[in-house]
């Protein structure tokens, strides 16, 4: 089965939702044009990243009246897509999520459950922490998603693994960081190395949306991509400019690299479930020792 | 003694530093509501590199150049900024400062060299925001990593800017980009000086070299050392401890003016959003 991948790779206006949205529509009608099946924007596509006080303004509940959401449930009656926006709860809790759009309807969001609060980051002080990790059948396969931390994090894109994803979807809004010799950033290097290993030892699709553009001195570096079950690289959008990667993947090659490669068959779950409940048990103050 | 086995690991990939530092200044200026840029062209490489890397990002017939020479400054000086602005095909201006700040200095005939100095560099920020007004060009700051960090500069002077587009590099990194994006080597290769007196130069002032600066603060900041640590790697640990006194000490110059917290929200406390809020 073939799927026609988008990866919206775009700069946003910072706290401008409008803007964004006419944006994603431009991007939309384009990936329509090349017979795109699935298209997915970055984290925040809808609001941009560093938002601080901002947070508040922008946060909406996606519904299909809602009128940003609108338009896209619309667009979605004919092509699968992905945004990301701030999801305000019924309690008034602001969450960083992506919402996968299909056929009309909103079949999954995933609330961001890492929030990098370190360094040139500060997250936490804005966002409440999703709680919940599941992957969620398409007319494509079961997908997951994870937002940027969630997959600097090793636990998340695992679950979602052994939840049933054969198609990762990631979206990031990462800046660069780590100028040093190398022909990318360090932070860029880490990124691309990880989600190669994930694709590698899941057997699975890795598809890394992450925008471009600049925040007071933040640079999004883009070079969005696509690696197959065996961690190969499908095809990787340019660094730096905005760019819509049109990508057709076989997902028939699932079949194929688990056949030579039974990683996920002989996957020990259960062990990994014990263990877990050991070390949990032997340190009741932390999750790890 | 000598240490220079870090420097190795404060090289960088200087065609990625440079995409990054045109995209930067051309993102920034353009979605601030401006296409041009000014700034002041000293003859120095940390100038004559922002120069460069603007004079690409926006185009040379959008960058304005200018000269700002007190009396006493080197012929060397004037002739190296020229050298930059034949070599871009920027636009220029000179304006010398000798009439607007003698009067100032024959007020207060006993002047130290410091507030002197520092009188010259706010003279000439007065006129690169003058031209910023009249031109409709944002300034470009032209402070590098190493200077920042040390305190080096006139506050509301020459750290005065829009953007600093070099911020983020010290000094051995700032010649290294220089050089791979074509400054004239006359200027990369002179010892750094303000010119605000003749005969000065940075690294007589500092009292140290900026390979010592730049290897130190690279350790105590990008890599987090402790000052023992510093040390151990093989710097005098005098040097490391005045290093980092002059961090600490000069910090007031790299923040906004401190606002007292009064009401449940705050500038600079809890009212907050990017700079770049709504673009």
């Amino acid at each position: 089965m073939q799927l026609t991948l988008g990866l919206a790779q775009i700069d946003t206006v910072l706290g401008d939702v409008k803007a964004n949205l006419e944006k994603h529509m431009t991007y939309i009608e384009q990936a329509r044009q090349q017979g795109v099946d699935l298209v997915c924007f970055p984290e925040l596509s809808l609001t941009g990243y560093n938002l601080q006080d901002l947070t508040y303004e922008v946060a909406i509940r996606p519904t299909p009246d809602h009128p940003v959401f609108k338009p896209l449930f619309e667009a979605s009656r004919d092509m699968d897509i992905v945004v990301s926006y701030v999801d305000e709860d019924s309690r008034s809790r602001f969450y960083i999520a992506a919402a996968y759009l299909s056929q009309g309807e909103l079949l999954h969001v995933h609330r961001k459950v890492y929030l990098p609060t370190y360094t040139l980051f500060d997250e936490g002080r804005y966002f409440a922490w999703g709680d919940d990790l599941r992957a969620f059948d398409t007319r494509f396969g079961r997908i997951g998603m994870l937002l940027c931390e969630d997959f600097w994090h090793a636990s998340p894109p695992t679950l979602l693994w052994l939840d049933g994803a054969e198609l990762l979807l990631m979206l990031s809004a990462s800046p660069g960081r780590g100028l040093d010799t190398g022909d990318k950033m360090a932070s860029v290097r880490w990124v691309e190395r990880v989600n190669q290993a994930y694709a590698g030892l899941f057997t699975d699709f890795v598809v890394h949306t992450n925008r471009v553009g600049f925040e007071d001195g933040f640079i999004f570096w883009g070079g969005s991509l696509i690696y197959d079950p065996d961690g190969e690289l499908v095809a990787q959008a340019p660094y730096l400019e905005e760019h819509l990667l049109v990508t057709p993947i076989d997902l028939n090659q699932l079949h194929r690299t688990r056949a030579r490669l039974p990683l996920l068959r002989d996957e020990r779950t259960a062990l990994t479930a014990r263990t877990l409940e050991r070390i949990i048990s032997e340190n009741p103050e932390g999750g790890a020792r | 003694m000598s240490v220079d086995q870090y420097l190795d690991q404060l090289s960088i990939n200087t065609d990625l530093a440079r995409r990054a530092l045109v995209a930067f200044i051309r993102d920034e200026t353009t979605r601030a509501g401006f296409e041009r840029a000014v700034l002041g062209l000293s003859g120095g490489i940390d100038s004559s590199l922002v120069a460069y890397l603007t004079a690409e990002a926006l185009g040379p017939e959008n960058v304005l150049g200018v000269r700002m020479p007190y009396q006493s400054s080197s012929q060397a000086s004037l002739d190296h900024a020229q050298l930059v602005i034949d070599a871009l095909g920027i636009r220029s201006l000179t304006v010398e400062i000798t009439p607007m700040v003698d009067p100032l200095f024959e007020r207060f005939p006993d002047l130290s060299a410091l507030r002197r100095g520092n009188i010259m560099a706010r003279q000439r920020m007065i006129i690169l925001f003058d031209q910023s007004a009249a031109d409709r060009a944002l300034v470009m700051g032209t402070s590098n990593k190493t200077e920042t960090l040390l305190g080096y500069s006139t506050l509301f002077g020459d750290s005065a800017a829009a953007l600093q587009p070099i911020g983020d590099l010290y000094k051995y990194q700032v010649r290294q980009l220089s050089r791979a994006l074509g400054v004239p080597a006359e200027i990369v290769d002179k010892p750094p000086s303000a010119d605000l007196w003749p005969g000065q130069t940075d690294e007589g002032e500092l009292g140290y070299t900026y390979d010592e600066a730049d290897q130190i603060l690279y350790l105590l900041i990008d890599r987090r050392y402790t000052l023992d640590e510093a040390v151990e790697a093989g710097f005098e640990r005098k040097l490391v401890e005045q290093v980092w006194r002059t961090v600490q000490r000069t910090h007031y110059k790299r923040r906004l003016p401190v606002v007292a917290k009064l009401s449940q929200r705050t500038i600079g406390h809890d009212f907050l959003y990017v700079r770049d809020w709504g673009t």
